[in-house]
């Protein structure tokens, strides 16, 4: 899938809905973070991934603290 | 690609279902070419802000603009028609309908694109889907249900 959608984002504009996280950083330019109808954050993924909000909302932060020891 | 200016541009929409309201304020802004992915846990929005750009569930307040036109009133034809194609959660294929006459049933070339999705194009994206022509949608698998999800919408020549 992640295949396909590289081929077809040359030819079309694309938002994604999409649960699988490595796919969703993978393909996307940038990427709006929704909690509660509210958009706490809109940026490229690497901004996304460094997000404090958004690393508590959504990426779990507690498994960053336990990947820290 | 050039273009700069927005394709789609959410500013400040208010969706409800009933009495409840599931959006505060959505805005989500994309350009030509690029690719924004929506991220959430469960209810927190993300088909909703699909459902109000399509119009299924029109938002109450804010604006929805695509190729600069408003679309936030519009019924969900009037907005397919300007160019959005979805490919929908779960699917919606239709299930009485053949494979071919899924992907044919909506087709077209509104926007006028210069070398349109046509019926080959799928089927050389998707071989399987010519191979699965005359059966019926009822009868796909899952993974062949996304490639006609996917191949339906992009028969409709999006306007991108």
């Amino acid at each position: 899938m992640v295949a396909l959608l590289k081929e077809l984002r040359k030819e079309v504009t694309i938002v994604l809905v999409e649960h699988d996280m490595e796919a969703v950083f993978a393909l996307a330019d940038r990427i709006t973070v929704l909690v509660y109808g509210r958009v706490i954050a809109s940026d490229v993924p690497d901004a996304i991934r460094r997000h404090e909000e958004v690393k508590r909302a959504y990426l779990g932060e507690q498994h960053v603290v336990v990947s820290h020891g | 690609m050039a273009d700069t200016a927005p394709l789609l541009e959410v500013d400040g929409i208010e969706t409800c279902y009933g009495l409840s309201q599931v959006l505060f304020g959505m805005s989500l802004s994309i350009r030509v070419g690029e690719m924004v992915a929506l991220m959430g846990r469960n209810g927190m929005g993300k088909t909703t802000t699909i459902r109000s750009i399509m119009g299924m569930t029109s938002a109450r307040a804010g604006s929805i603009r695509f190729g600069g036109q408003e679309v936030r009133s519009l019924p969900s034809y009037r907005i397919a028609k300007l160019g959005i194609g979805l490919v929908p959660e779960g699917r919606q294929i239709f299930p009485n309908l053949t494979v071919y006459e899924n992907l044919v049933a909506a087709s077209g070339n509104r926007a006028g694109n210069a070398d349109p999705w046509s019926i080959e194009k799928i089927h050389a994206l998707f071989p399987r889907l010519a191979e699965r022509g005359t059966n019926m949608g009822v009868t796909l698998s899952g993974g062949e249900q996304q490639m006609l999800a996917i191949g339906r919408a992009l028969m409709t020549n999006p306007n991108c």
